[in-house]
């Protein structure tokens, strides 16, 4: 199948359009993929409650992702119409379902395996209150489309932030068993929040310089760590590639799951 | 039909119809997601809708319930325009929209609960004895509460 999507075909797409349509679909590949995994929990979660919030959650994410692929998607077929249209054009289909894992540009953090429901809420945790203060910057975007969707987008991840900071407040601060799974889930994810705030050299072209959302991100990670009871790891080497699509293993198999039905049955409805 | 004679308060009246699948008591006008109607050159009538939540299922069905209605009526050109910005608030959802939530068995929104916590009141017995049990319900827009007098479980529509 032609990978029409893939980097080097944007080559109609001008420079900064191709910047934007680049860091538009990093956006929606960090929501999609952790929205991936959530799902992952459907029908498994610890409790019904549980599993019902998890995977609204994910509803959440994948409604993110859905808004900023249709607008990639606009902007692509805007430089390079496609004559046959049909599978030829870019959609928010096409970009989730046909792209190779080297053209997926989600920080290595969502894609990290489910673990256990420590695990799982810390990496909501830590990427929630990245995504909060991220969405609350591009607000003001002068992209307006970029600006709406996380506008829109805000509400939502202040309620997924409220929820997993309980949640690590309660395990990390709760029984010897919980806070050991709480420390080993620190000790599994410290490393993937370093690119967080490393500038991918699209974000530098878009003057999206996340380093400065550090702060933010760290005073909160910090008052909520104290809370629960847990310390911020230091001097701990960290893993970057994500963004740009070097990506860690699990995000081959996620894609094969993500993508098989139309992988193996192309442009399959129903 | 000549969009142009029609005058918009005609037009919500229609859309008024429309129901949102997930709380078939709550039309789209009571929900407040129709932002704006318009009637385009060329007898083309534009309606713009914002979702309640990013990935809310039921907006597709909704934009399709909408041309459906609308064809009906005999417009022959339905354009269907989705916006993110201004972001959608229960404080567009009307009083009467609130009012058929609770009798309903929904709790409608209430800005003394806008963080989710035990209080809200049953919408079966009136009491104010409940408690919250997730905050997250069965559909996105909802938490999940359970009355401590009557017993019973209901939904509460979240303040958004």
């Amino acid at each position: 199948m032609e990978t029409t999507y893939s980097n080097n075909k944007f080559s109609k797409v001008p420079p900064q359009d191709g910047f934007r349509v680049a860091y538009i679909l990093h956006l929606a590949d960090n929501s999609l993929i952790l929205g991936q995994r959530n799902a992952e929990w459907c029908g498994h979660g610890p409790v019904l409650e549980q599993d019902i919030a998890i995977t609204n959650i994910s509803l959440d994410l994948i409604g993110q992702a859905r808004s900023f692929y249709q607008y990639a998607a606009q902007l692509i077929n805007q430089h390079s119409p496609s004559p046959g249209g049909g599978r030829g054009e870019a959609s928010e289909d096409s970009l989730a379902y046909l792209r190779t894992e080297r053209e997926f540009k989600n920080c290595l953090l969502a894609e990290q395996p489910n673990g256990d429901w420590a695990q799982t809420m810390l990496r909501q945790f830590l990427y929630s209150t990245y995504q909060y203060y991220l969405y609350r910057f591009l607000q003001t975007n002068s992209d307006t489309t970029i600006a709406g969707i996380a506008e829109k987008s805000l509400k939502e991840v202040s309620y997924h932030l409220r929820w997993s900071s309980e949640w690590v407040i309660r395990l990390g601060d709760g029984t010897e068993e919980s806070h050991k799974r709480m420390l080993r889930a620190v000790d599994e994810l410290w490393s993937y929040t370093g690119e967080l705030f490393i500038p991918a050299p699209y974000e530098k072209e878009l003057s999206i310089d996340t380093a400065f959302l550090k702060d933010d991100w760290a005073k909160k990670v910090n008052t909520v760590f104290d809370e629960a009871a847990l310390t911020v790891p230091s001097n701990v080497f960290m893993q970057e590639g994500g963004k740009t699509g070097t990506h860690t293993e699990h995000l081959g198999y996620i894609l094969s799951d993500l993508q098989y039905l139309q992988r193996a049955y192309p442009g399959c409805d129903w | 039909m000549k969009t142009s004679a029609i005058d918009k308060k005609t037009l919500y009246a229609y859309l008024e119809e429309i129901k949102d699948p997930e709380v078939p008591v709550l039309s789209i006008i009571d929900l407040g997601i129709v932002r704006d109607i318009r009637m385009n050159d060329d007898d083309e009538l534009e309606i713009t809708i914002t979702s309640t939540y990013t990935g809310c299922p039921a907006m597709d069905m909704i934009t399709a319930s909408i041309r459906t209605e609308l064809a009906t009526l005999g417009f022959k050109k339905i354009k269907v325009i989705q916006v993110h910005s201004p972001a959608w608030t229960t404080d567009w959802m009307s009083a009467g929209g609130k009012r058929k939530l609770q009798e309903y068995g929904i709790a409608p929104p209430d800005k003394r609960f806008s963080t989710p916590k035990d209080g809200v009141e049953c919408p079966l017995c009136h009491s104010s004895n409940t408690r919250l049990v997730s905050e997250f319900g069965s559909t996105a827009c909802k938490a999940w509460y359970q009355c401590n007098d009557c017993k019973e479980p209901f939904d509460y529509f979240k303040c958004h």
